[in-house]
């Protein structure tokens, strides 16, 4: 079960992700982004991760995924609202290279 | 030397939808011996590489079985092994490094790092065309322990 509902405030776009983040669900979050940053090119996409019960390297491979497509649209991307439980496998991954985490968030 | 306090199997074809049941059934099981949500949480974690794994790369050319047993010793040890019949891994040791993928731009290459990571230990035995058997093993600290 995974939800994404994405809201705009000028030229950002936040996605809130709630659910779990496995090879199954990654599928539809990244459809469902991926077609709304195509056509409508936010300059920052945040994701909002505070509703992720659960993730796996699924969860950070959709990072570095959306990272791509919104560096090719020339924007960034900001993962914000990191829960605690998933602190572990986000400081482990190889993402807070990447400038995607802000400092403090992990 | 620990008792063997419990013992479970379950199989189910990889299907991507399986990999939550997977992971929810084996936290299940496990909740005997009392572990933290964070103890938990890593154990999900690793079953959900493993399966992940079997479906992405042991069956890429179609379904098949993969075969979860599970162990909990009186000590607080859970060994699980998680089974497929796939293609194989012709060289563990390169799959097991750290961003190293073959599975495309949309996986981290994390998968073996990760149960490395949240697991005591694992062990990984695999025969090409024949199939991939991964043993995982956590010692759940008791709570007696925990408490102080």
């Amino acid at each position: 079960m995974i939800e994404v509902k994405i809201a705009r405030d000028a030229d950002t776009a936040t996605a809130f992700i709630t659910g779990d983040i496995d090879h199954h669900t990654a599928r539809d979050v990244r459809e469902q982004i991926d077609a709304y940053v195509q056509e409508t090119r936010p300059s920052l996409l945040n994701l909002d991760f505070s509703q992720v019960q659960f993730m796996d390297s699924s969860g950070v491979g959709l990072i570095m995924g959306r990272y791509r497509i919104m560096q090719t649209l020339n924007g960034s991307v900001s993962v914000v609202n990191v829960p605690a439980h998933l602190k572990r496998l986000i400081k482990m991954s190889g993402l807070l290279a990447l400038g995607v985490i802000k400092e403090g968030e992990v | 030397m620990a008792q063997l306090k419990n013992e479970m199997k379950f199989e189910f074809i990889s299907k991507s939808a399986n990999e939550s049941f997977a992971r929810a059934t084996v936290a299940a099981f496990v909740a005997q011996l009392d572990p933290t949500i964070s103890e938990i949480a890593d154990i999900k974690t690793a079953i959900s590489e493993a399966v992940t794994n079997c479906i992405v790369h042991a069956y890429k050319h179609g379904l098949g079985y993969i075969y979860i047993s599970v162990k909990i010793f009186d000590n607080g040890q859970v060994t699980i092994r998680i089974r497929d019949k796939g293609c194989g891994i012709e060289n563990i040791s390169q799959a097991m490094e750290p961003l190293y993928t073959t599975g495309g731009a949309e996986r981290a290459g994390l998968g073996f790092a990760v149960m490395q990571n949240f697991m005591d230990n694992i062990k990984v035995i695999s025969k090409v065309d024949r199939g991939t058997t991964i043993t995982l093993t956590k010692n759940i600290i008791p709570r007696v322990a925990k408490n102080g």
